[in-house]
Parts: C-alpha cells; sequence; structure tokens
C-alpha cells in the first residue's frame, strides 16, 4: 500500500536523535530498527525502589545540612518585622518595592473586579502566566532541575500536536510540559485531559483555566483549527497510574485517535519524552476498592503518602529531562487519511517507538533519578 | 414581502415576545397578531393582541381567521415557578407546542415557522466539548426540567417540518439571555446577596443580549433559512468573573448538594431553578455559533461580557462592589509603603 510506504517504523525522528544523544544511545539504535522487540534485555538500569529511597535519604540530609547554615539571627528579624525584612530583602534582590506594589495592586484590582477575559474553552491566559507558570517555573527550575533538549523542534507558529509519556500518580508532568514550552517558544500548550479531570471539583476549574480542555475529537479539532499547541497523553490513566515497577513503560496508545484528530488538520506530531516524572510519587499500590469508593481510577499510596498526610504530597526532587523530538508531517498524507484505520495504527505505532526509544536513550545518560 | 403578510407570534406576554412583536409591527407589509394567555404587560405598538390559549384547539381557528402566514412560537417557559408549577410549565412547553404544530399542520396558508428552543437541549456534563455545534448530541441527555420541554419541543417540531415540506421551518436555540432588561433564572440567581456555587466548580457562561435574540428572530421571519441553528454570542465569561462584575460574595456547596440548596433557594422564592439548570450553572456550556453566522451574516452586537456588563449596570451590586475593593486595595497599598518607608 502507497501510503504505508511513507511512514516506515523507526522513523527518521528517532535516528536525528540517536545522532545526539550519544553512544549509549547508538549502541541500542539496532534493536529499535525491528520495531517490535521491546524485551526487557534492552530497559536500561532505573533505580529500583529500594535504592531510589536511600538516594532520597542521601539528598535530604544533605539539604538539611545547608538549611542550618542560614544564621538564626536573619529568621528571627524576618519575625519581629516582616514588612521591612521583606521590603530590605526585596532591596538587596533588586526589586522596586513601590513598583512591584503597584503592580501587584493593579493586577489585583483587575481580577478582583472581573475585568478579564477568558477564551472559550475556559482558558485564562493571565492567570496562567502571571501566577501559574511562575509558580511551576520554581519547580521546574529548583526543584526537578529540569534539562530541556530538542527545542528547536517546537514551532514558533502554526499549531502542532505534542504527544508525550505520562506517568506521575499526578498529571505534574503535563504542568511542567506547559512551563517548559512556554519558557522556550512564549507559547502556551493546551492539553487534552480526561473527564475525571472536569468531573472533580478545583481540578476542573484549574485545568480549564489553565488551558486544558475535554479530550474529544471536537476539542481536539477546534484547538489545532486555530493555530495552538495541543498537547495529549494518550496513556491517559493508564499511564499516570501505573505501579513503580512498570515505570518507563509506555502504556497503549489509547486508540490513536490523537492521530486522526492530527491528520484531519494535517498538523505535524511532534513526540514528547520526559524523564523523572516516574519517580515524583512512585506508586507502590493503587487500593482498588477505595478508589472505587471514591470514584477514582486509583487510590496513590507512595512510600510517602498517606503515610506523611499532606507531606507525602510532596513530590520528590527526581531529575527531569524533557525532550522534544522531531516532527512527524501528517500533511502530505491528504486529509482521507484520517479514515484509513491502517494509517492511523501506523502513524500510532511509530509515535510510540519514538517515544519509548528516546525515554531509553535518555535513562542511558542519566546518572541517578535525583542528580 | 409584497402583499401584506400575516405574522401570529405567541407569548407576547413576556418581554421578549412583546418586544418582538413591537419590532415585527413596525414593517408596513406585515400584520402581526399577538398571542397569549394573559395580558401582555409591554406595549404591543402596532401589533394587535388576540387572547387565546396555544394549549386549546382554539388556535387552529384563529390560525385560519386570519389566513396566517407564518407563525412565530416563543411562549415556552424556562422555569417552573413562572408557569405556577413544573406540570403547568411541561403543560405549556409541551402540549401548548403540539397544538399550535397541529394547527399549522393542518392550515395551508402557513408557510414558515420559527420556534425558539434553547442551549437547554444540549445538557451539561463534565464530558462536554468546549462547544456544541447543531450536530452534536448531548452527552447527558436533559432528564427533567426545560432542557427535557426543549428536547420535546424539538422532536414536535422535526415532525411538522417532515410532514409539511413546503413549510420553511426554523429553530434557533438561544443562549440564556442577559441585559438589562432580562429577568430570568440566572439573572436573578446572580443578583442573590450571598451565591452559592458548587465548590470547585467555575462554569463557563454564554449570554445572548435580547436585542440580539430579537434581531436574530427578525432575519428568520423575513429571509427563508430552513433548520436548526445556535444563537449566541461568541465569548463565554465565567461565573466567577460573573459575580465579581456583580460585587457578589459566593459560598462553595458540595455539588452533591447543589440540588438540595437549589430547592431551598427555590422554596425560599429567591431563585426559580429546573433540575437541569443546575448542572449548567456547575459543569458550564457553550454553543459554536458559526453555522448560523455562515449561513445569515448574522453578528450579534454584544458579546457575552458586554451583555453581562449592561445587566450590572442596572443592577444593585453587591458587597464586594468595584468601589469597596478599589477603596480596600488602596488601604492596604498606603499600609504597605509607609511601614516600608518608616522602618527603611
Amino acid at each position: 500500500m502507497g501510503e504505508a510506504e511513507i511512514i516506515p517504523f523507526g522513523s527518521r525522528g528517532t535516528r536525528g536523535r540517536a545522532g545526539r544523544a550519544g553512544a549509549e544511545a547508538e549502541s541500542e539504535q539496532p534493536s529499535t530498527s525491528g520495531g517490535s522487540g521491546l524485551g526487557s534485555e534492552e530497559v536500561p538500569p532505573t533505580p529500583r525502589l529500594g535504592a531510589l529511597l536511600s538516594q532520597l535519604t542521601r539528598l535530604a540530609s544533605r539539604s538539611l545540612g545547608s538549611l542550618a547554615s542560614v544564621p538564626i539571627t536573619q529568621l528571627g528579624r524576618l519575625a519581629a518585622d516582616p514588612l521591612h525584612a521583606s521590603a530590605s530583602l526585596a532591596e538587596t534582590l533588586g526589586v522596586d518595592w513601590d513598583q512591584a506594589l503597584e503592580q501587584t495592586v493593579a493586577f489585583l484590582r483587575e481580577r478582583l473586579r472581573g475585568d478579564y477575559a477568558v477564551d472559550e474553552f475556559g482558558f485564562d491566559a493571565e492567570f496562567t502566566s502571571k501566577i501559574y507558570l511562575p509558580l511551576l517555573r520554581r519547580l521546574a527550575d529548583s526543584w526537578f532541575r529540569v534539562e530541556v533538549r530538542g527545542a528547536e523542534n517546537l514551532p514558533t507558529d502554526g499549531s502542532a500536536l505534542l504527544v508525550s509519556n505520562h506517568a506521575g500518580t499526578l498529571p505534574m508532568d503535563g504542568m511542567i510540559l506547559h512551563t517548559v514550552v512556554y519558557d522556550e517558544v512564549g507559547r502556551h500548550v493546551r492539553m487534552l485531559g480526561a473527564d475525571l479531570i472536569f468531573k472533580t471539583p478545583f481540578s476542573g476549574d484549574l485545568a480549564r483555566k489553565t488551558g486544558t480542555t475535554l479530550a474529544c475529537q471536537e476539542d481536539a479539532e477546534r484547538l489545532l483549527a486555530s493555530n495552538q499547541l495541543v498537547a495529549v497523553f494518550p496513556e491517559g490513566f493508564k499511564g499516570l497510574g501505573k505501579p513503580y515497577a512498570d515505570r518507563y513503560k509506555l502504556q497503549r496508545f489509547g486508540r490513536g485517535g490523537f492521530v486522526s484528530a492530527a491528520l484531519r488538520a494535517q498538523v505535524p506530531i511532534i513526540p514528547v519524552a520526559i524523564v523523572g516524572s516516574e519517580e515524583i510519587y512512585p506508586l507502590i499500590a493503587r487500593a482498588p476498592a477505595l478508589a472505587r469508593m471514591l470514584g477514582l481510577p486509583y487510590f496513590p499510596i507512595t512510600p510517602l503518602f498517606p503515610w506523611l498526610g499532606p507531606l507525602g504530597m510532596i513530590p520528590l526532587p527526581s531529575k527531569w529531562i524533557i525532550e522534544f523530538g522531531e516532527a512527524i508531517a501528517t500533511d502530505e498524507l491528504g486529509s482521507g487519511a484520517a479514515d484509513d484505520p491502517m494509517i492511523v495504527f501506523n502513524i500510532t505505532d511509530q509515535v510510540r517507538e519514538t517515544i519509548q526509544q528516546t525515554l531509553y536513550a535518555l535513562l542511558m545518560q542519566r546518572r541517578s533519578a535525583f542528580f | 414581502m409584497a402583499t401584506e403578510k400575516v405574522v401570529l407570534v405567541t407569548g407576547v406576554s413576556r418581554d421578549l415576545g412583546a418586544r418582538f412583536a413591537r419590532l415585527l409591527a413596525v414593517d408596513e407589509c406585515l400584520e402581526v397578531v399577538g398571542l397569549d394567555v394573559v395580558a401582555p404587560r409591554h406595549d404591543l405598538g402596532k401589533a394587535e393582541f388576540v387572547r387565546a390559549d396555544i394549549r386549546n384547539p382554539v388556535i387552529a381557528k384563529v390560525i385560519a381567521a386570519r389566513g396566517v402566514d407564518a407563525v412565530v412560537h416563543l411562549a415556552v417557559v424556562a422555569t417552573p415557578g413562572s408557569a405556577g408549577g413544573r406540570s403547568s410549565m411541561k403543560e405549556i412547553n409541551v402540549i401548548g407546542t403540539m397544538q399550535l404544530l397541529a394547527a399549522c399542520q393542518r392550515a395551508e396558508t402557513v408557510q414558515k415557522l420559527v420556534v425558539q428552543s434553547s442551549i437547554s437541549v444540549y445538557g451539561a456534563s463534565p464530558r462536554d466539548p468546549a462547544k456544541f455545534t447543531e450536530d452534536m448530541s448531548p452527552r447527558a441527555q436533559p432528564r427533567t426540567g426545560f432542557g427535557k420541554d426543549a428536547v420535546e419541543i424539538e422532536g414536535y417540531v422535526r415532525g411538522l417540518a417532515r410532514r409539511r415540506p413546503d413549510v420553511v421551518v426554523t429553530t434557533l436555540r438561544l443562549a440564556n439571555l442577559m441585559g438589562a432588561t432580562v429577568d430570568s433564572h440566572v439573572t436573578r440567581y446572580l443578583s442573590l446577596p450571598v451565591v452559592p456555587r458548587a465548590m470547585g466548580f467555575d462554569a463557563r457562561l454564554q449570554f445572548l443580549h435580547p436585542s440580539d435574540a430579537i434581531a436574530a428572530l427578525r432575519l428568520v421571519t423575513s429571509d427563508d433559512v430552513a433548520g436548526t441553528f445556535n444563537v449566541a454570542a461568541p465569548d463565554v465569561v465565567t461565573l466567577s468573573q460573573a459575580l465579581r462584575k456583580m460585587g457578589r460574595p459566593s459560598i462553595g456547596v458540595p455539588r452533591a448538594t447543589a440540588p438540595l440548596v437549589a430547592t431551598l433557594v427555590r422554596q425560599a422564592r429567591l431563585v426559580d431553578f429546573s433540575a437541569d439548570q443546575i448542572d449548567a450553572l456547575t459543569y458550564g456550556r457553550a454553543m459554536d455559533t458559526s453555522r448560523f453566522t455562515s449561513q445569515t451574516g448574522f453578528v450579534p452586537r454584544f458579546t457575552s461580557l458586554a451583555a453581562l456588563e449592561d445587566f450590572v449596570a442596572v443592577s444593585k451590586l453587591g458587597m464586594l462592589s468595584p468601589e469597596r475593593v478599589d477603596s480596600t486595595l488602596d488601604a492596604a497599598r498606603r499600609v504597605l509603603r509607609t511601614g516600608a518607608v518608616r522602618n527603611g
């Protein structure tokens, strides 16, 4: 079949990346070209749960040591006169206190008066870029120390579909991806999320405000038709809630709905591999009975949650690497391709393989889960 | 329209019907007959008022005697309180429409039917797409209240369109009306001193200004555009944004208890809700209006935000009015600034 030849397994995207990825990835390359042999023998070493926890303890003791070096008098001063202390702190950091104050007051006024706009999906661009992303940026830079590769593959205009692996019990990877892409190309990534997000109080609200909409064909096409960068996590809850033992093994990629949306809109598909998200909340059990009672797809039990209560909800500070792959063009296939299930399955597999191989390559290069 | 045509407008005792009949009657070529069971509270202009009940077969006689050319059906009731209970509301909406359509089917003179439907036919659920087009079916079929009525009304209207292919049938699914003159469950809800809302949800609300609703109805009454169309302002506002504009504080209630709270509010005669409207104010919904715009060139003059501001301008603002917000912020700014300077 003609179309099938256009999209061979082991795409140029994979090879292009392997060239940059270095020697370790290169040695893996022969087995990828087969496309099907994902035997466990080629899975790169990732820390087992016990090793992960001992690494974590080392990290914690080190950071506690550095905390003790902060002079206690400075903390005392901050408590005695917080206003002055923060003003002088702002001065030393080179922030104009008055100007910052004016800006904050103006912003609050606008928000409290309701003088802002949301788009048809409920996306509140102002809230996202002024409150949500700055908070996440701290998390991405200081906590997860995200390393970005292949940012040149992100288009600066026109629409594209980012397809990423999904892991980490809570959809933190989506939030960090949004931050990283915004910082690289100044565009908001519009996520597609499962209906459970919108059924759950607060999560649905936050999701809509920060640009997520329901993962359905209609919304995907509407977003892609309006020149947006759209991100999708085809594994869904299967990927998000997989046990730690299955880390970095991609789950089934839905039914390929994301591919047909991209084909129909004739936009490129950009594979994204995220390393680090698996270790933030290592899932050891899913407590299905409890989850059913609460109406959740799983109830996360991690080494720290629910044992430590809210403290257990602090994500472990794993080291993240996000790699954007080369775009897979879909426009040359014609709009009719979306209705050809064989093409859709082939591209789905191609995207899945690319992400899986990139994940393995990145894991080989990562020294440890936390450094 | 060459010779004088007769247009029958139902539901003229209410604001939208009266304003539409008045606008239509300005046209010299049209003879406008306004119909309702109670005398109109608003001026009908040159339109003539006929007191008749659409639930009664006598409606057929009115249509035959007047030689009606076009019927514009606006006598649909969105909330049970205004109709005197849910069963009465259902009777007006469904039985009334059935009787009217039966009369239209029999009347040879009738060449056009325009029916007011509602965004409610799409239901509201967390599985909804961001915007409904006319071809999409609801993800959560409305089972109660106005939504169910609207779905049934549209079903009967489609039946008539099938049986009388010579009649141009237009159904307009209007968004919630919003504007200075509007008195609806949404405006009353937004006017509560403290607004109860489903905790953790911020509905997207899409509005239509009554002047735009009337313009759209006028357009499809004079031009022949058969089919079903969404009519709404293109943008959305969120519930929290609307409440801030109204200066209203809100209290979150768990979603499971929202129907109970709605019942309490209804029994206190504060706001008249039908059950399906709670979902719409929890999950929100919006319609895609591109089909109507591309077929008729109609563009609403008011955005949802402008329609809301039109309403806010004539409303009494709540305890979080912009003036209070401003003065509080100014006070906070003074304290923070002098505090920093004094110590600095």
